[in-house]
């Protein structure tokens, strides 16, 4: 491992890639005030920054998705200027993005291979490329149906596709963009063995993420950003995680401290009870009781039917068996109208293609809920919708330009929080949140946690699905484990521990990791 | 003037007469006719008619619609073969694509009359063909222009058909032909409505508009009576009398032109005349009676319209048969 | 605020529109002449905004259709059977009322049948609307029989070729229309509705909106202005002309939503920007009408002009105008 982050003192080992001074301008702000970045052939180089800090920009601008307008990049040590990705990639940088940006319907093969299959004759080697598609994956620990289409796997198993076919098209540079934001523990193991295996192959890996604990698990060197400025890069032997995160925020942040005395508060009558609700094929029958000033954690990993749970808590698919209470009366619950009717909110694990309504402004977004409770014809006029809006974007934080911009321009803490926004606008008294702090940075983090604890004390009912074991059972009055599609265990009391949950979990998964993410 | 009508009035006497006492071989005989669709008023009346004058023959007709389509065509054609009929019409809806089945025809020795349209085919694969010719059609409506404005200075708007449409082109053609060397008729303004009612009135406002409210145009000749009931309508709109401040001439006799011709807003159509199978029978007549050959290429007439002809009763005879 | 409004004002569009006009105007320099005649306005100028009317009602309701990420290819076909009803209807003896409501009732059905197998049978838009554009123009055919049912019932014939307040009537049935579609959509919160679902259905419909019925309801207003269109279509040339009333229209009304600025992947719209995309598509065949070129020139003239105004949208243009502005802001900061 480099011990120093000197340009002139890696003589032996040069920059591959190089950011000298990059400038960005959009509109009237800067989103990067010459910043340098400087990536060596083998090393993992992990990039920080909470959402805004510009860690976005500068990837945009090293692969070539962005032109910079000051500074220059330097490949092998030569300026070069990069027209599109599609150039980048050519002289050998690859990109992964949170998001996967492959083809859902086509087969995996075709994904892994696309715009350069094998052909003879002018026809698709259907069965050569799939051999190799195989083989390329069986690298990556991934054993499936290649002929399958894409989008009938997991976002972890696209996620793994994107980054073997980023790696057979560049080989030089690999930048990762929140790679395992959608990955479990296991996957995120196997993600890293793939990643130190590449970087003994003396690729130059750019690492953005938010989980502290995988900067530390798998990063040589790591530089941080702030507000469109560099803050540093540093060797990351020398740091401690509290260095990290200050020099990140440039203040010290803590959570709040577990709450004692939930369960006391907590003991009324149940808001919502739901009674051996399952549906085939995607939940076996549950039963669970909520009451209010409550927050009921969900543990458990992806695909363990956390999601389905929250799907028929919220109406948007239907039990196929079972009864739904509220107070004692039986309620039907057939569409999301009717569990808003009664008081329901839910905020999606995927915010992207369930949560925002990415054209329109923050303000609609906020709004958009209460109107659809309201009806059609009582509209909110522009000012009441600027207020409530107002008001909310002020409780929670929101950073937006203007509540007119689209919500898509915001990063994604604060869209989570458009999201919990327009939730809180109708005056719930039961949340539904499935995720609500994945891949956002470490403020929104915090005030999302704060909001939580905040809406418990109001009186609300919360259920919160988290694979931040720290996190939930700082917050959690309860914690139910889902695993294999089922209620597996509901802990309560000394239970709430994260040592507790993993061995529930991990009940029949011995591999998965029994340490908490703590920041 | 005068000798036209007489003419006309004579043809028409002939046409009676001739229908009065048809030859004995069609009598019993089967026919089958492969007709394209109903696409428009004209087609439906191309089928009334046929039904029609098999009737008054004594023809079995056996009629298929093929619904715009050459495959529909085709196996009309082989079935009216194997049930082994004694001659078949085909109005074709494309022109090519026709040898085999045509050469299947020819090998049962049915004979095939082809209507209104031709086809790309070796000529002796058919019988005869029987059509209108669309460049006389202009030349007519363009001749009568020329009659009736005698030696007056007369700026014509032309409302064409489809661009690029056979008929649009040939119509064109014909009409330019009848006006050359009468440099006092001069077409002012051509423009497209598409052959449809609607778009005939909106080209024609603009040609109102642009050529000082109207009063620059003599004549309206339309490619198609539609176009010309549309363009009526648009030179009432502009508070001129059409047939009168604006002469109207158009091509094809459907029944709505008589109608403007008796309110006086018409001043002559050329017929297209939908009596494609009368001249197929005669030909067929003549074929098995005397053994005569037909011309390959018979032309129907294109007969002149004015409200000297009794728009009227000519009206009311039209009027059934689903123009 | 004022001066926000007017700059409201300055956009691709109606500097399109201005330039057609003064372009026609060159060609034929009475363009802008407004007569008064037998008691209405009388000149090219009219014409452009009367002709103009059956393509800017369908793209009222092809707006919310487009919206939604949808498309309604079936306006044309329902404009040629909402024809054929009402004269059919007159032609037989019934009142114009009659003959007016029944084929406005029959454009809803056709559109919430649209609706239904888009919301419900979630059928791509372009496939389920084909179906009725298909088969609606045959359903049109069989009431008509085939030929232009000529009728001379004086209601329908005034509802294409009367005129109200010195005003073309179909004009007049426009404007109300607009109006009314501008107000059901902005002061209720039907537009934020359709923008919603057109943006992310998924979102939307988790966020409580009833997305299924929301799309009935768009793709059944679509229908009925399609109808209204149909009438003012048939009043017009005093008849029902099943195989050409409407033919090829809903290429015409996308075209003008399009050039309006919705954009085909749904979300915001604008209705009022759609009907000037009409008004627009009209002022090029008129002014090409009274230009006096070639017919063949038609299409030609037309493609180069949208070409014109999508290069004037297109996101380049757009950063190259933000661009320009960025710079003369700073170029004054810095004097």
């Amino acid at each position: 491992m480099v011990d120093t982050h000197s340009a002139a003192a890696a003589g032996d080992n040069p920059f591959v890639l190089e950011a000298r001074g990059v400038i960005k301008i959009f509109g009237q702000s800067k989103a990067l005030d010459g910043v340098n970045l400087g990536l060596r052939r083998g090393e993992v180089h992990a990039l920080l920054g909470e959402n805004g800090a510009g860690k976005s920009t500068l990837i945009k601008i090293l692969t070539g998705a962005y032109q910079p307008d000051g500074g220059e990049v330097v490949l092998d040590g030569e300026p070069v200027r990069f027209s599109d990705p599609l150039h980048a990639q050519s002289h050998g940088i690859g990109t992964v993005y949170q998001e996967v940006n492959l083809l859902p319907n086509r087969s995996v093969a075709e994904n892994l291979f696309l715009g350069r299959q094998q052909t003879r004759f002018g026809f698709v080697r259907k069965s050569l490329m799939e051999k190799n598609a195989r083989e390329l994956l069986s690298r990556y620990g991934l054993d499936i149906d290649v002929q399958a289409e894409l989008g009938t796997y997991s976002v972890a198993v696209q996620q793994i596709v994107a980054i073997a076919r980023a790696v057979e098209l560049s080989g030089k540079v690999l930048v990762l963009d929140e790679p395992t934001a959608s990955l479990d523990k296991y996957e995120v193991e196997k993600l890293f063995e793939v990643v130190t295996q590449l970087k003994q192959r003396g690729m130059a890996i750019v690492f953005i993420t938010h989980f502290l604990d995988q900067v530390f698990a798998i990063s040589d060197r790591v530089t941080i950003l702030r507000n469109g400025r560099l803050i540093g890069t540093e060797p990351l032997a020398g740091l401690s995680r509290t260095d990290v995160v200050r020099m990140m925020l440039g203040k010290d942040i803590t959570f709040a401290p577990a709450v004692t005395g939930i369960e006391e508060r907590a003991a009324g009558p149940a808001l919502v009870e739901f009674k051996a609700c399952g549906k085939a094929g995607k939940i076996h029958p549950f039963s669970l009781k909520i009451r209010r000033g409550e927050v009921v954690g969900v543990a458990g990993l992806l695909g363990s039917g956390r999601t389905e749970m929250a799907r028929i808590m919220f109406g948007a698919d239907q039990c196929d068996a079972g009864e739904i209470r509220i107070g004692d009366k039986p309620v039907s619950l057939t569409s999301p109208v009717q569990a808003i009717a009664h008081g329901f909110g839910f905020c999606p694990e995927d915010r992207k293609i369930e949560g925002i309504l990415g054209d329109l402004s923050v303000r609609e977004n906020i709004v958009i809920a209460l109107q659809g409770k309201l009806g059609w014809f009582k509209a909110l006029n522009r000012d009441e919708q600027m207020e409530i809006a107002g008001k909310f974007a002020e409780d929670l934080d929101i950073r937006a330009a203007s509540l007119d911009m689209p919500v898509k321009l915001l990063s994604g803490g604060n869209q989570q929080k458009v999201i919990l926004a327009r939730w809180l606008a109708t005056d719930p008294s039961f949340l539904i949140l499935d995720e609500p702090t994945r891949g956002i940075d470490v403020g929104a983090h915090a005030e999302i946690v704060r909001t939580i604890n905040r809406l418990r004390e109001e009186g609300l009912a919360l259920l919160v699905i988290s694979s931040e074991l720290d996190e939930i059972v700082a917050y959690s009055s309860r914690i139910v484990v889902m695993r294999d599609r089922e209620m597996v265990a509901e802990l309560t009391g000394d239970n709430i521990n994260p040592s507790v949950i993993v061995q529930a979990i991990a009940a029949q998964h011995e591999t998965v990791a029994a340490e908490g993410a703590s920041v | 003037m005068k000798f036209l009508t007489k003419l006309a009035v004579a043809a028409g006497v002939a046409a009676l007469l001739s229908s009065a006492a048809y030859a004995d071989s069609l009598k019993g005989k089967t026919i089958g006719f492969s007709q394209i669709g109903s696409e428009s008023g004209w087609r439906a009346a191309e089928t009334s008619v046929t039904k029609q004058e098999a009737e008054k023959r004594g023809i079995k007709l056996k009629f298929a619609d093929a619904q715009q389509k050459q495959e529909n065509q085709i196996k009309a054609i082989r079935g009216f073969i194997a049930q082994g009929v004694d001659a078949i019409l085909v109005a074709p809806v494309v022109s090519t694509g026709w040898d085999a089945v045509l050469g299947e025809a020819k090998d049962a020795k049915i004979p095939v009359i082809l209507l209104d349209r031709g086809v790309d085919a070796p000529q002796d694969l058919y019988l005869t063909s029987v059509a209108s010719d669309q460049v006389k059609e202009g030349k007519v409506a363009g001749d009568w222009l020329v009659k009736t404005v005698g030696d007056k200075k007369c700026n014509v708007v032309e409302l064409q058909g489809t661009v690029g449409s056979t008929p649009a082109i040939n119509r064109k053609k014909g009409f330019e032909e009848a006006i050359k060397g009468h440099d006092n008729i001069k077409i002012v303004r051509s423009q497209t409505g598409d052959f449809t009612r609607s778009k005939g009135k909106e080209v024609m406002e603009g040609f109102i508009k642009a050529e000082d409210g109207g009063k620059n145009i003599c004549a309206m000749y339309a490619h198609n009576d539609d176009m010309a009931v549309g363009g009526i309508q648009a030179i009432k709109d502009a508070g001129l009398k059409p047939g009168k401040d604006i002469l109207v001439v158009s091509v094809d006799a459907v029944p709505d032109i008589f109608k403007a011709m008796m309110a006086g807003e018409s001043n002559a159509t050329v017929e297209l005349t939908p009596n494609m199978a009368g001249p197929a029978f005669d030909a067929l007549d003549a074929y098995w009676t005397s053994k005569k050959q037909p011309e390959k290429f018979i032309i129907t007439e294109s007969k002149l319209y004015t409200p000297n002809d009794d728009p009227k009763k000519v009206y009311e005879e039209k009027k059934g048969l689903g123009y | 605020m004022k001066l926000k409004r007017f700059s409201r004002l300055i956009n691709p569009q109606s500097i399109a529109l201005i330039v057609v006009l003064l372009v026609n105007w060159a060609l034929f320099p009475g363009f802008f002449d407004v007569t008064w005649q037998d008691g209405r306005l009388f000149g090219s100028l009219i014409d452009v905004l009367n002709r103009g009317v059956p393509v800017a009602i369908l793209a009222i309701g092809m707006s919310a259709v487009i919206a939604t990420k949808g498309v309604d290819l079936s306006v044309g076909a329902v404009m040629a059977i909402s024809g054929a009803v009402a004269a059919t209807l007159v032609v037989d003896g019934y009142p114009a009322y009659v003959a007016v409501i029944a084929a406005l009732a029959i454009g809803i059905v056709c559109g919430v049948w649209n609706g239904v197998l888009v919301a419900f049978l979630e059928i791509q838009p372009i496939v389920a609307t084909l179906v009725l554009m298909v088969a609606g123009r045959g359903i049109a055919q069989l009431i008509t029989a085939g030929s232009i049912v000529t009728f001379a019932d004086p209601v329908l014939i005034y509802i294409g070729t009367g005129s109200f307040a010195g005003l073309p009537m179909p004009v007049v049935i426009a404007i109300v229309l607009l109006i009314l579609s501008v107000f059901l959509v902005r002061s209720t919160a039907v537009g934020l509705f359709i923008e919603s679902v057109g943006v992310n259905r998924a979102a939307a419909s988790l966020a409580g909106i009833r997305s299924g019925l929301l799309l009935v309801a768009v793709y059944g207003f679509s229908g009925f202005c399609a109808a209204v269109s149909g009438l003012i279509v048939a009043g017009d040339i005093k008849g029902a002309d099943a195989n050409n009333a409407g033919l090829w229209l809903e290429l015409d009304a996308i075209l003008a939503v399009v050039i309006g600025g919705t954009s085909l992947l749904g979300g915001r719209f604008s209705i009022a920007m759609s009907v000037l995309g009409a008004i627009i598509i009209q002022a090029m065949n008129t002014g090409i009408l009274v230009s006096g070129f070639p017919p063949e020139f038609n299409l030609v003239v037309k493609a180069g002009v949208i070409i014109l105004i999508f290069t004037m949208q297109s996101p380049l243009a757009t950063r190259f105008i933000e661009m320009r502005k960025t710079t003369r802001a700073v170029a004054r900061k810095a004097s």
